[in-house]
């Protein structure tokens, strides 16, 4: 299984190329890749960036973790709902925009 | 001799939300359950009694659900404190049962591997075993257990036996004397605490479980559908519309019952009892008091049958999704949808539906906008007032008048309700923060009709202990205003115009002159606190027409010949506001845990209806309504 961030299906490569990875926010329904970083900018309506970090750290949403984005909201394609390792957590494109992913080929 | 062989054994459950760990805990106490509040909170504290085998005696209590012991809801708080034995009305727990989503290790482990560092002795029991054997999940027990340091027994809450493992495990712990309680050495984790413990519990997965190549592909096919972004909105819609219905519909000929039950025991208590006080007392304050908060009890046990039903399928965290960002532009969670859409019927089970939300503020706000969407119980002053005073037209050739003004009375209630959680959110809530939207869609599973059974038997005994003893004492003094002082011999008028109903009533009347109250209406308002139809009957009474139910005809006749059509629109634009419901106001105190927001809910609708009266009233007499 190798990883690269060039092949991005439905992604902002320019995001890509700037980070060293793509946000999951931005990502649609299909994607599949593996978290590399975890990075909060700012405050998200006055929570503070580590706790952000803390829940998605809390529902399992780790470096390494494999992530597939199943469902997209009804309105504006948001929230999502994304597999990780076997659980389906859902989050708004806001909070997934911190977790930065590579993608899987094969 | 330990503390525990004194006293008896204090074990907890904890564990992740959607653990199945109170269908567990329900398994393993059976009905010698008790449901209160921790003190000071509304947090539910349910405890139950086990016996094992060999005879010993086990209070087990049922923590709330949580992901760690960082305490980030009232809720968690409360799990927090009680494990680590924080609690001073609470003995710390003996003994912690871990239980675990067999098929969903990763962050059930986390947050094991959490505990290990409060150092209570342990169990990790791994609850669903036969859902996660069915999907092809391999879980060596003796290796997990070495790698984590815990003792681990598989559990099957909904099958008969599928707890006898468990039961013979707990008996060895009290078998042996207890350990010595070691100090706790949790402190709070640290984001790269956190993520030290999410790779341990990886790691430790990688050793002792292995799973199929082709995850559970039900709960996929199902989602497929119904969180579609058209197929899953047509399905919440359809399912809306059968629960909305079924609350009106099906609760109907219960209700009609209970109220024809209540007045029968009224008629009779008049045959019994001799004319006066007394009489008065038991039939207009204690049988009609009662029968004021039972007759709601229908609506709650059928929401709450289908808000139960759908939390154990594990549809309501779906629902959620889906109108997440329909919700969020009024500043309102997703989960909030369920119950406002139930306070349509009545705002009582509405408010009790809001549990479902556990964000505090949230929550709180969702209680507070619940009480102004248009309940059942407003529909017979809107109709009594519509037919009187809206004439019977066709506008734009389809639509009638009055149903018009019908439909514009429910949109101003629902636009207001989220222009209230609009504006709350603005300015009472600007220091706290908003919580994300995260949240777990566990897999579907089939609910345990045992299981659904006892939480609607224990929610429907909350409602009648609790709510029930404020109501009544509410609808007591109702009727002590509208029937003391008593009526001096020979009067004409009737008897509730010389009770301090009326003296309050005159004395609100120059309060309520500006949005075009006459005093009949100021007065009628006082018992129309009880419930807002009683407002029907009292403008009866002030308008002395005999006759009861059958009069509502009479009535309109009344009054339409007594206010204008500015009062009567006035009036309209009161009730779409005004907190005329004690028992309403009785629930937003039980469930908020204290006086401060029913006064707050009470104090803005109040001001709100008597803005909405006075712009209507005036608006009115602009256009020569008056």
């Amino acid at each position: 299984m190798s990883i690269s961030t060039a092949t991005m299906t439905g992604i902002d490569i320019g995001a890509a190329a700037t980070t060293g990875g793509a946000p999951l926010g931005l990502a649609r329904r299909g994607f599949r890749g593996r978290v590399s970083a975890i990075v909060v900018n700012g405050t998200h309506l006055g929570v503070s960036a580590a706790e952000i970090e803390r829940r998605l750290l809390e529902l399992g949403i780790v470096e390494g973790a494999d992530v597939q984005v199943l469902h997209e909201g009804p309105i504006g394609r948001d929230p999502i709902a994304v597999r990780v390792n076997g659980t389906t957590i859902a989050l708004r494109r806001r909070e997934a925009m911190a977790v930065i992913m590579a993608v899987m080929v094969g | 001799m330990t503390v525990a062989e004194i006293n008896g054994w204090r074990f907890a459950l904890v564990g992740t939300p959607n653990s199945g760990k109170t269908a567990l805990f329900n398994a393993l106490t059976g009905s010698r359950q008790k449901v209160a509040n921790y003190a000071g909170v509304t947090v539910e504290r349910k405890t139950g009694v086990l016996r094992t085998a060999s005879g010993h005696r086990i209070d087990l209590v049922d923590l709330p659900g949580t992901y760690s012991l960082r305490g980030r809801s009232p809720d968690e708080e409360i799990a927090r404190d009680v494990i680590l034995g924080k609690l001073a009305s609470e003995a710390p727990p003996d003994f912690l049962l871990c239980v675990a989503d067999a098929t969903n290790l990763r962050v059930a482990l986390r947050l094991v591997i959490e505990l290990k560092r409060v150092r209570r002795p342990m169990l990790l029991v791994l609850n669903m075993i036969d859902i996660a054997r069915r999907r092809g999940i391999e879980i060596d027990l003796d290796r997990l257990s070495d790698e984590l340091g815990v003792p681990v027994v598989t559990s099957t809450a909904v099958r008969r036996g599928g707890i006898d493992e468990l039961l013979r495990r707990i008996d060895g712990i009290v078998a042996t004397p207890a350990a010595a309680i070691a100090v706790s050495e949790w402190t709070t984790p640290a984001i790269a605490d956190l993520r030290a413990a999410q790779r341990e519990a990886d790691r430790v997965i990688r050793a002792a479980v292995s799973e199929p190549a082709k995850p559970d592909t039900w709960t996929t096919r199902v989602d497929a559908v119904l969180l579609h972004p058209v197929w899953g909105m047509i399905a919440l819609l359809l399912l809306l519309f059968v629960m909305f219905q079924a609350v009106f519909a099906w609760a109907q000929p219960a209700m009609e019952l209970i109220t024809a039950g209540f007045d029968a025991l009224g008629a009779w208590s008049r045959t019994v009892l001799p004319e006066g006080l007394l009489q008065s007392f038991v039939q207009n304050g204690v049988i009609s008091g009662v029968g004021s908060v039972l007759v709601f009890l229908p609506q709650i046990m059928i929401l709450f049958l289908f808000i139960l039903l759908l939390e154990d399928l594990g549809y309501m965290a779906r629902a959620a999704f889906l109108m997440d960002r329909i919700m969020g532009g009024a500043g309102l969670h997703g989960r909030a949808f369920i119950p406002l859409l139930s306070s349509f019927a009545c705002a009582i089970p509405g408010i009790m539906a809001t549990r479902v939300i556990d964000n505090k503020r949230d929550r709180l706000t969702t209680i507070m906008v619940a009480p102004l969407m248009t309940c059942s119980a407003r529909i017979p002053v809107y109709t009594l007032i519509i037919a009187a005073f809206v004439p019977d037209r066709p506008v734009l050739g389809v639509l009638g008048l009055q149903g018009l003004v019908m439909f514009g009375l429910y949109a101003t209630g629902i636009v207001s309700a989220l222009a209230v959680s609009f504006v709350a959110n603005r300015f009472f809530w600007r220091e706290s923060a908003t919580p994300p939207f995260m949240l777990e869609l566990p897999d579907y599973k089939l609910p345990q009709l045992r299981s659904v059974l006892m939480n609607l038997y224990q929610r429907a005994m909350a409602f009648l202990k609790r709510a029930g003893t404020t109501i009544f004492s509410m609808m007591v003094l109702i009727w002590f205003l509208a029937s003391f002082p008593q009526p001096p011999a020979g009067a004409t008028e009737p008897g509730i115009d010389f009770s301090l109903a009326a003296i309050l009533g005159r004395w609100i009347e120059p309060l309520l002159a500006p949005v075009g109250f006459n005093w009949q209406i100021s007065v009628a308002l006082i018992p129309g606190m009880a419930a807002r139809e009683v407002a029907v009957a009292s403008l009866g009474t002030v308008y002395a027409i005999e006759g009861g139910k059958e009069a509502v005809d009479q009535i309109g006749h009344v009054l339409a010949t007594k206010w204008s059509l500015a009062t009567a629109l006035a009036f309209l634009a009161w009730y779409v506001f005004a907190p005329q419901c004690a028992s309403t106001l009785a629930v937003i105190k039980r469930e908020t845990g204290g006086w401060r927001w029913m006064w707050i809910t009470f104090f803005y609708m109040l001001a709100l209806a008597y803005i909405a009266a006075f712009v209507t009233y005036r608006a009115a007499l602009a256009l020569g309504w008056g």
